[in-house]
């Protein structure tokens, strides 16, 4: 039984490191794309202040001391790219997409806003343009505007004698820390993205195994291995153990990648690392062979099977976090074997977390490759069409 | 060795195979003809164990074969018609993965792997990737992966296609060396020379069924022409020749004229010759050249399935 099994197994691996353009790219890609991603969401340093500041045009019309004093507190912050500008310009920026967003401070809005203050009736608006695609940025922008406003009144409230130096300002100030493996640690946006996108290549690996699949079906070779005593189990299992070992191994080369050049660290569990990426490799071959079932060509299960990826991909969390999706979407998603694959990469590295965390995951990927491959093997059309 | 009792397979509405049966002895070498389609593939895939059959049963050396893992199947080597092999592989890679599939191994495969090499003269080739073989080559090594596991009978599914002459004529000596040593090969082609140089007994198929199965010369008694007499009358002499009126003469079973050569199928060449010829002259239409011909398996296919082999 197990010299056919090792043969089929020594065989896959041979034709598979025999391309090795093939094999450079199946490591070349995910690298490359996760280093993209992990750099625009925050590289090395995670979201610290490194990213571009949101440019932010302003139309001081008021031109008064507060006015000023409103725009400099803006211009204090790291995170904006305070800019003058005419009302008209600002608007034209904004469509253009040259800027984020435009505050158009109206005239007299020191005076009527004191008024407002003091005595009640209309408040003076402050004109906010901003790009309807930077939905997220046009609210931090908001709070930091509002924050300026607020303290530059209090300041100017309380500027008479025996008033705190400097005036009233916040009576807290933030201390934001990202909780990673330790104190002082800071989170790797690498990690997540090398995670990520490892996950994804796989999956489209998972999917050449079973277009492959259904392509042999039509050989010769197929035939041949079809008229030897070999069980189908052994002849599929072959499939999914060569598959499981290059994807594995695929894994492990790009997580080294990236702990050689992006400092991506194993902080968590060993073991748990190690037992994600077996079993989340053993998960996408089976995955390959139900696929192999699915379609009657080759060319229409690529087509589905791409879609299906996609959509594991997506929902797992592999692209975006799952944060930012809807929460009946959330709710969808925990039942995706991406999003235990995920969320057990980024528990052992980044967040530094032990095997007993992620035990789970990697027990429900284990069982996902179970039946996989057990529908698989029971589904598969032996004989070509 | 090997016995087919009955055999049916039907895709959808297509019946594929419908009731063969057949028989081949330990060394004997029978032929499976028919044209394009007549089922001959899927019977052989029926008896490698590579389709199930929806009725009916395949024996090998007496026992039925069942399952994938029977033990029967290491008494079978296919040799499939699209070929086997894994291009990027070398031909003893290829040798060593097919020979395991049978759990060849260690000095046994080896030796193995060295007599089928030797036996189609591959052994020089043996660490060249099979993408760098000729497309003969590659026949003669998907011949040689058939007989790793040392198989009683072999299935050969048409393995000369688009092969040269030459190699055409190495696969044939490879062929009988093997029933020499006493295998029993099921050989579909569909060229009638090849099967009346390997065969000992031809199975005619058409349309899923057995419609002969005889030895060449059962099969040539079994249609009206035996022998083909060519005429090529004497300049001119054509003119005025009645076909319908020869076709009347006795022992005529067919006319047919190409150019100036009149080709008469003839039910008995000794008896019938002398006449034919008579009934010429007598009616102005005297000959220059005469000549006698065997009747092909080709001329006895036709009769048998009113369709030419290669259709």
């Amino acid at each position: 039984m197990m010299i056919p099994f090792l043969a089929l197994v020594r065989k896959d691996l041979r034709l598979f490191f025999s391309d090795r353009r093939a094999v450079l790219m199946s490591v070349v890609a995910p690298i490359a794309i996760a280093s993209f991603f992990g750099y625009i969401f925050g590289g090395g340093g995670g979201n610290t202040g490194n990213n571009s500041p949101i440019a932010v045009l302003v139309s001081d019309q008021d031109g008064s001391t507060f006015s000023r004093e409103i725009v400099n507190r803006l211009k204090a912050e790291s995170t904006l790219d305070i800019k003058p500008a005419t009302p008209e310009s600002a608007r034209e920026a904004v469509r253009l997409g040259k800027a984020t967003a435009a505050v158009l401070i109206p005239k007299n809005f020191n005076v009527d806003a004191a008024r407002a203050f003091l005595f009640g009736g209309a408040k003076p608006e402050i004109g906010m343009l901003f790009d309807p695609s930077h939905g997220v940025e046009m609210r931090m922008i908001q709070g930091l505007m509002a924050g300026a406003v607020m303290e530059t009144a209090a300041k100017q409230m309380m500027s008479g004698r025996g008033s705190p130096k400097g005036g009233l300002t916040l009576p807290f100030r933030m201390s934001p820390e990202g909780v990673t493996s330790g104190p002082g640690v800071k989170y790797n946006g690498y990690a997540h993205s090398f995670g990520g996108m490892s996950i994804q290549f796989l999956l489209m690996v998972g999917v050449d195994v079973g277009v492959a699949l259904l392509l042999l079906r039509e050989r010769g070779v197929w035939k041949r291995m079809r008229a030897a005593p070999l069980s189908k189990t052994a002849l599929l299992g072959s499939r999914v153990a060569s598959s499981a070992i290059t994807s594995m191994g695929t894994l492990i080369v790009v997580f080294a990648f990236a702990r050689v050049v992006f400092g991506v660290r194993i902080q968590g569990s060993m073991v748990g690392f190690l037992g994600v990426c077996a079993a989340f490799s053993l998960m996408t071959a089976t995955f390959g062979l139900l696929i192999a079932t699915l379609g009657k060509t080759a060319e229409a299960t690529r087509g589905l099977a791409i879609l299906a990826t996609l959509l594991m991909v997506m929902l797992g969390g592999a692209w975006v976090p799952t944060f930012v999706f809807p929460k009946w979407l959330r709710a969808i998603a925990v039942v995706f074997p991406t999003r235990w694959a995920m969320d057990g990469l980024d528990a052992v590295t980044w967040r530094g977390l032990g095997f007993s965390t992620v035990a789970l995951w990697i027990a429900l990927l284990f069982g996902c490759a179970l039946v996989f491959g057990v529908v698989a093997v029971m589904r598969f059309r032996w004989e070509a069409d | 060795m090997l016995e087919v009792v009955g055999l049916r397979k039907s895709y959808g509405d297509l019946i594929a195979v419908d009731g063969v049966s057949l028989k081949a002895g330990k060394g004997e070498t029978i032929g499976l003809l028919g044209p394009n389609g007549a089922g001959k593939t899927t019977t052989v895939s029926i008896i490698a164990g590579l389709v199930r059959a929806d009725a009916g049963e395949v024996r090998i050396g007496g026992r039925i074969l069942k399952g994938d893992t029977d033990s029967a199947k290491r008494d079978i080597g296919l040799v499939p018609q699209d070929l086997g092999l894994y291009e990027e592989m070398s031909a003893r890679e290829n040798l060593h993965l097919f020979g395991a599939l049978y759990h060849l191994s260690g000095a046994h495969l080896n030796h193995a792997m060295d007599e089928a090499l030797e036996l189609v003269g591959l052994k020089e080739r043996a660490k060249d990737k099979v993408m760098d073989f000729s497309g003969g080559m590659k026949r003669r090594l998907n011949l040689a992966a058939a007989l790793l596991h040392d198989p009683q009978l072999l299935l050969l599914d048409e393995p000369t296609v688009g092969v040269d002459p030459q190699s055409r004529n190495a696969i044939f000596d490879n062929l009988e060396i093997l029933k020499k040593r006493g295998k029993t090969l099921l050989y579909t082609t569909h060229y009638m020379e090849e099967a009346e140089r390997l065969c000992d007994r031809l199975v005619i198929i058409d349309h899923g069924k057995v419609v002969a199965d005889d030895t060449l010369q059962g099969l040539h008694r079994m249609v009206p022409v035996v022998s083909l007499l060519k005429i090529e009358l004497e300049d001119g002499k054509l003119d005025g020749l009645c076909v319908e009126d020869l076709r009347a003469v006795s022992g005529v079973a067919s006319v047919e004229l190409r150019g100036e050569i009149l080709r008469i199928g003839v039910r008995d060449l000794a008896t019938d010759s002398a006449g034919i010829l008579q009934w010429l002259v007598d009616r102005g239409h005297p000959f220059q050249h005469l000549a006698s011909e065997r009747a092909s398996l080709e001329t006895v296919f036709l009769n048998l399935t009113g369709r030419s082999l290669r259709d």
